[in-house]
């Protein structure tokens, strides 16, 4: 049995109906993030199982007891804020002995345990500050340190690090994901951002209108998208209509090209258009590639974005884009030249809505 | 530029002058009761009067209380009004405006009606039912003051935000009220409080009513029958009011929080 289930959950607020029929498992000491755009629910499910939310229907287990109906107080669930929400009129030391003030641990406990947390984020030096006085990304180590401190059973982060600048976010999420690993504790990680949630999730919980959409480690979500929103919210993959041409031999065209598949094309019959999705790095440009896995077409457009160069060709009705990396010597295609794009048959994905 | 800021200290020196003038005035006749000469005689005649002990002791205390349950009952309804009853706040804004509205007259008939001798809580039957009553009163008299002051404060923290963080941690209500809640809205509070004072220690329609020794029917009934005294009062009474002025600096400036952003 898993450690964090999350069985059927629904949760309307009034007739609009915010999350549906979601199901997790969650495996003690993994890190799963739940990653959507705005507004699909992330925070009201991370809200139902620290508790301040009630579901409408479904249950909620924590090492298999069942904590639907238990108050936010009483279930042991550490939360981390995107407002970071430390107490103003407490010190850091005091905010991070809060929880276990609370608990009514013995003075000795508390102090040691305060200067282990403080430790773990590094600020040990800042003990004796008031939140007013600390930037954003140590007021949200700090916000960690708190939540960690009573030994909670489960860590759940909302957005944390979305308040701070684009350097701060990149490093404290770092420091966020070898902490988890440190203390083997079960997180859940809520974000808008693709790239933050691949780059320290176990698993991902793609969400799409109170909906999970899939659920998979980075590389799955990453490199085999199941639905076309999934598709379009993780990374910047091309998504080309295609026309079917024979079933049998898993024949489409794109544009006028054709493309032999290496995945089944049925139930499609011949004449449907299909989605099919191909990562921006899956080519390469290969001016004397011919035949079945190779697309020819029109630059658009050339930028140069550091690491990669990313140039978007037109082929049929499709934009398609895809990166080459940059070195000293690379000329990049000029827009209005004619180049083919060479890639293997399974870099084509069907995506079915 | 230039003369913009010589008309701001004109301005300002007119205001200076419209307070200070009576003030000094006020203080120059309070030190003549003796003939020919000045002299503190006048004070000394206030500060040796019993009465004037007993009804400012009174008032005092009264204001005191006034301040510790005015404070109990107002920063918990502002934060469950912001917390859970948001659409609410209108409401409780224009209840705890009425005071300013209605004169205090007619609520101190209200209360005689409602709490006299013959009605079904007859607390004016006894002297600390009556003292009860007139904490009351006092009570509904600073709403105004106390509920803006306090739910400003409010405003500055993320009062949700900081209620959900310390559940998470296992606080249950009283701690999160007292530890996390009241003190960051001391500031408002204090400012409140200042100001409730000042209306205790002043108010006369309600304690002359309800018939109970505080200090503003006593500054009528000497204001009405002495000469120099009353001048004293005032003056007295500006000192409280500077003192407890700076007091609140004092407090505000050792409090250890950040300075509240409005
Ligand atoms: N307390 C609430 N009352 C009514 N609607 C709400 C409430 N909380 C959230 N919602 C609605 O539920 C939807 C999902 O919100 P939320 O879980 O905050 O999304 P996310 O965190 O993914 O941005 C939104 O459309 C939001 O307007
Ligand atoms: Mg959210």
């Amino acid at each position: 049995m898993s450690f964090l289930t999350l069985s059927n959950i629904q949760k309307s607020f009034g007739p609009v109906q915010v999350v549906k029929d979601f199901d997790m498992a969650i495996e003690k000491g993994e890190f799963v993030s739940f990653l959507g755009p705005s507004g699909c629910g992330k925070t009201t499910v991370l809200r139902m199982i620290a508790g301040f939310e009630t579901p409408t229907g479904g249950t909620i287990t924590v090492a298999g007891r069942d904590q639907t109906s238990l108050k936010p107080n009483q279930r042991n669930i550490g939360m981390v804020f995107q407002a970071y929400a430390l107490f103003p009129n407490m010190n850091v030391a005091e905010n991070v002995a809060f929880g276990l003030k609370v608990a009514g641990k013995p003075k000795a406990e508390i102090d040691a345990r305060v200067k282990e947390m403080l430790g773990l984020i590094h600020l040990g030096h800042l003990a004796e500050r008031y939140p007013y006085q600390m930037s954003g990304g140590q007021q949200q180590r700090v916000a960690l340190a708190r939540a960690l401190a009573p030994k909670p059973q489960v860590l759940l982060l909302d957005e944390p690090l979305s308040a701070l600048d684009a350097k701060i976010r990149v490093s404290l999420r770092e420091e966020i994901r070898q902490i988890q690993q440190q203390l083997g504790i079960t997180t859940v990680f809520v974000t808008h951002d693709q790239e933050e949630a691949l780059s320290i999730s176990d698993r991902i919980v793609v969400m799409n209108a109170g909906r999970a959409d899939q659920i998979g480690t980075p590389a799955e979500i990453y490199n085999r998208p199941s639905t076309r929103f999934v598709a379009n919210f993780v990374g910047t993959l091309n998504l080309i209509d295609a026309k079917v041409i024979d079933p049998g031999e898993n024949r489409i065209a794109i544009g006028d090209q054709g493309v032999t598949l290496r995945e089944p094309v049925a139930p499609a019959k011949a004449g449907d258009t299909i989605s099919l999705a191909l990562r921006p790095e899956a080519g390469s440009i290969a001016p004397d590639a011919k035949g079945e896995t190779a697309l020819t077409g029109e630059v658009v457009s050339s930028n140069f974005l550091g690491s990669v160069i990313r140039t978007r060709m037109k082929v049929g009705e499709s934009v398609i884009s895809f990166d080459m990396f940059n070195s000293p010597g690379l000329v990049p295609p000029a827009v209005g030249e004619t180049v083919t794009l060479r890639f293997t048959a399974g870099d084509l994905l069907i995506i079915r809505d | 530029m230039k003369s913009s800021r010589l008309l701001a200290w004109i301005a300002i020196a007119i205001g200076a002058l419209y307070f200070i003038v009576p003030l000094i005035g006020t203080f120059e006749f309070s030190l003549r009761m003796r003939r020919g000469e000045y002299s503190f005689d006048a004070y000394q005649s206030v500060f040796s009067d019993l009465q004037f002990r007993a009804t400012f002791g009174y008032s005092m205390l009264m204001g005191f209380l006034t301040i510790i349950f005015g404070m109990l009952l107002v920063v918990p309804t502002a934060y469950w009004v912001r917390l859970r009853l948001p659409q609410l706040r209108p409401v409780v804004e224009f209840l705890t405006l009425l005071p300013l509205v209605i004169p205090a007259i007619v609520i101190v008939f209200g209360y005689l009606r409602l709490y006299n001798s013959s009605s079904w809580l007859p607390l004016t039957n006894s002297t600390n039912g009556t003292n009860l009553l007139l904490m009351f009163s006092y009570m509904t008299l600073s709403l105004p003051y106390m509920y803006r002051a306090v739910d400003t404060a409010m405003r500055a923290i993320d009062v949700a935000t900081l209620t959900e963080a310390a559940e998470s941690l296992g606080a249950k209500w009283p701690t999160i009220m007292f530890r996390c809640i009241f003190p960051n809205v001391m500031s408002g509070v204090l400012s409140g409080a200042f100001i409730t004072f000042a209306i205790v220690m002043g108010e006369f329609t309600m304690a002359a009513l309800l018939n109970r020794p505080a200090f503003g029917p006593y500054l009528q009934l000497v204001g009405a029958n002495k000469a120099y005294e009353p001048s004293a009062l005032a003056i007295i009474a500006f000192a409280i009011t500077w003192l407890s002025i700076g007091l609140l600096q004092l407090v505000s400036r050792f409090q250890k929080t950040a300075p509240a952003k409005a």
